[in-house]
């Protein structure tokens, strides 16, 4: 018995109930495209923090104020200040590799021009954040290392903050006050829209951390610390030097906590993705579970099929059909289901999520390998639920068969 | 070639056990049929007629005794050696046509071609089945499904199907009994026609105007067989015909 025949009967079969099959591969479709839509929007999610991630800059290391021993990243913020400028330039000036410090203080505030008015994000730093953060300007100039040495009233602004106060004009050489001290814009940021946790970082004041600290925030502490090193291996060297340095100069004694946190780039990007990695699962799980449905589906329809085709089988059998060939037919009529709604599952899928992206505005990423694993389940699907009636089908008698009413 | 015989049945048992009672079904048959016979097997139910049938369509395997098709023991034949020879040297035609539906004439003629070890192209397929269907005058219904066709056309369907693999006989179970008086009648000439070619066929029937389209007569009553011989007065289906009023049998149902 040659596979091509037996394809042959299979699909002679298949086509003589085309609505039956047609809703039994429904079943699988929508499981197939459930799945790669999900794991598209999980994936879309993960890239796309994974880029905001990157967004942080390159090989940077963050020093957190406060100490924290569990592992969220989120926690150890505005813990006790700990953190001093002294802190901070004794890094600059003691651990090797490093390229730019940023000192950082964060507070928010009322700020104000003209008649206009808005509540948003003030963050002090050195002149070397916005390389950092590789943020450029849109428009305007940065401040300078000068600026921060003399605590001068200046900053540049985000664009959700310019638009808030400004409008449509050009806030380049305007004054806002802040806490009813005047500075003097002098550069707006381009935009990078919503950060990992939704919040708009487009909304925001950066200024000097020492304007911030003398004429804004007040206080002596930092909250943290942003540092970049050189070059990519040179990262794990520098955070080791960083956290003897800091517990040196903090008088920590062997054996007791940090009293700050530092953190790299990589750690926080793991601890962001793995959030997202877990909603890509649950996503996939769900999806999933359609699809073992749409194979029950598909095991229902074959199981009612072999019932009511037991004279046809019995007709096959009389006329020199081996148990395998009938087997062999059962078996390609499930996968043929499976496999053809895979497909059609997949460009639904592939379908459902460009709508998605469009309308929603939910970041989809649809990777070939969600594909092919999509397409080699539903025909394993097919195999798996196929082969209990197919076997059933193979077993009959032929006798009792042809008798069958 | 052998001595002529296609088939010698040995001293054939069959048992069935239901739960606790044994059902002797065919308690000790010994038949030959030589190659060019049209037999007619007869017998009230439970006569056995069935079992035997079964056995000799390689069905169903006899309990005890040997059963030698064209030469060969099939009497402890596998499953599969069973289907094979089915496929080879028999040909089915059964009270119900089982043609399947929603499925061409054509289709349903190539299915035994499917099953064989020859690989046909479906070009050659297709030329096969139209040629039989047109030797059991179905030329131009080729692509009818069963559901267009009438009771007769489904059961010349099913005997174009019987004979496409070039069987030693051909078996028909009840092949009437759905059928009208006069498409009886036209089946029979059918037989008759490849019977005069060479082809044995034997059939099971308990109307015995039909057994008299046959050669000879095999009756059977509680599993042995009463009554053996020769058609003195056979029928000929195409007088017959004749005596029949003609009336339109082949408007499809």
């Amino acid at each position: 018995m040659k596979v091509g025949s037996t394809l042959n009967i299979a699909l002679r079969a298949l086509r003589r109930n085309k609505m039956r099959s047609v809703l039994t591969a429904l079943g699988i479709i929508i499981g197939v495209a459930a799945v790669i839509a999900m794991v598209g929007i999980g994936n879309g999610a993960k890239a796309q923090v994974e880029a905001q991630i990157a967004s942080l800059g390159e090989n940077v290391i963050l020093i957190f104020s406060g100490s924290t021993t569990s592992s969220g990243i989120r926690t150890g913020w505005g813990g006790a200040g700990t953190l001093k400028i002294e802190d901070a330039e004794a890094i600059r000036r003691e651990v090797p590799g490093v390229i730019a410090v940023s000192e950082e203080v964060v507070s928010t505030t009322q700020v104000a021009a003209g008649n206009q008015n808005w509540f948003t994000r003030i963050y002090g730093e050195s002149a070397d954040y916005l390389d950092i953060r590789q943020w450029p300007l849109a428009d305007g100039a940065p401040f300078t290392a000068q600026d921060v040495r003399s605590s001068n009233k200046v900053c540049v602004i985000g664009k959700t903050t310019a638009s808030q106060i400004y409008g449509n004009d050009s806030p380049v050489g305007q004054v806002l006050r802040i806490k009813n001290v005047p500075f003097t814009i002098l550069g707006v940021l381009t935009p990078k829209g919503l950060s990992t946790q939704g919040v708009d970082q487009d909304d925001i004041v950066i200024m000097p951390y020492t304007s911030a600290m003398k004429r804004v925030i007040g206080g002596t502490t930092l909250r943290n610390i942003n540092v970049q090193v050189g070059q990519g291996n040179e990262i794990n060297a520098a955070q080791q030097q960083i956290i003897a340095l800091l517990r040196q100069r903090h008088n920590i004694r062997p054996g007791r906590d940090d009293d700050f946190t530092v953190r790299n780039q990589q750690e926080i990007a793991d601890a962001a993705t793995a959030t997202t990695a877990v909603m890509t699962l649950l996503l996939g799980s769900i999806a999933g579970v359609s699809l073992v449905v749409g194979g029950i589906g598909i095991m229902n329809i074959m199981l009612v099929s072999v019932t009511e085709r037991t004279r046809e089988i019995g007709t096959r059998m009389a006329v020199g059909a081996h148990g395998s060939d009938i087997l062999t037919q059962f078996l390609i009529e499930a996968v043929t289901l499976s496999s053809v709604g895979g497909v059609i599952g997949i460009i639904f899928g592939i379908g459902a999520s460009q709508i998605l992206s469009s309308y929603a505005h939910w970041p989809t990423l649809i990777s070939p390998s969600s594909i092919i694993v999509a397409f080699m389940f539903s025909a394993a699907v097919g195999i798996f639920f196929g082969f209990y009636p197919a076997r059933k089908a193979a077993a009959l008698d032929p006798i009792e068969a042809l008798r069958y009413e | 070639m052998n001595d002529g015989s296609v088939v010698k049945l040995m001293d054939v048992h069959k048992t069935y056990h239901t739960g606790d009672v044994d059902v002797h079904a065919v308690r000790g048959v010994s038949l030959e049929i030589q190659r060019g016979e049209f037999v007619a097997l007869m017998g009230a139910s439970g006569s056995g007629k069935s079992t035997l049938m079964n056995i000799l369509g390689c069905l169903d395997r006899p309990t005890s005794g040997r059963y030698v098709l064209d030469d060969a023991d099939v009497s402890q034949l596998d499953r599969d050696r069973l289907a094979d020879i089915r496929n080879h040297k028999l040909g089915f035609v059964f009270q119900s046509f089982n043609l399947l539906p929603r499925t061409s004439a054509r289709e349903n003629v190539e299915l035994p071609l499917l099953y064989g070890t020859r690989h046909l192209t479906s070009a050659q397929l297709r030329q096969k089945a139209d040629a039989v269907l047109g030797s059991v005058g179905l030329g131009g219904r080729e692509d009818h499904h069963p559901s267009q066709l009438s009771g007769g056309q489904q059961q010349r369907v099913a005997i174009a199907r019987a004979l496409v693999n070039d069987p030693e006989i051909v078996l028909a179970d009840e092949p009437t009994g759905n059928l009208d008086s006069r498409t009886s009648v036209e089946i029979m000439g059918i037989f008759q026609q490849l019977n005069e070619r060479g082809i044995t066929i034997i059939m099971v029937t308990h109307e015995a105007d039909i057994a008299t389209y046959a050669r000879r007569n095999v009756v059977m009553r509680d599993g042995l067989i009463l009554k053996d011989l020769q058609v003195t007065q056979r029928s000929d289906a195409s007088i017959e015909l004749e005596k029949i009023a003609p009336i339109d049998s082949e408007t499809p149902s």
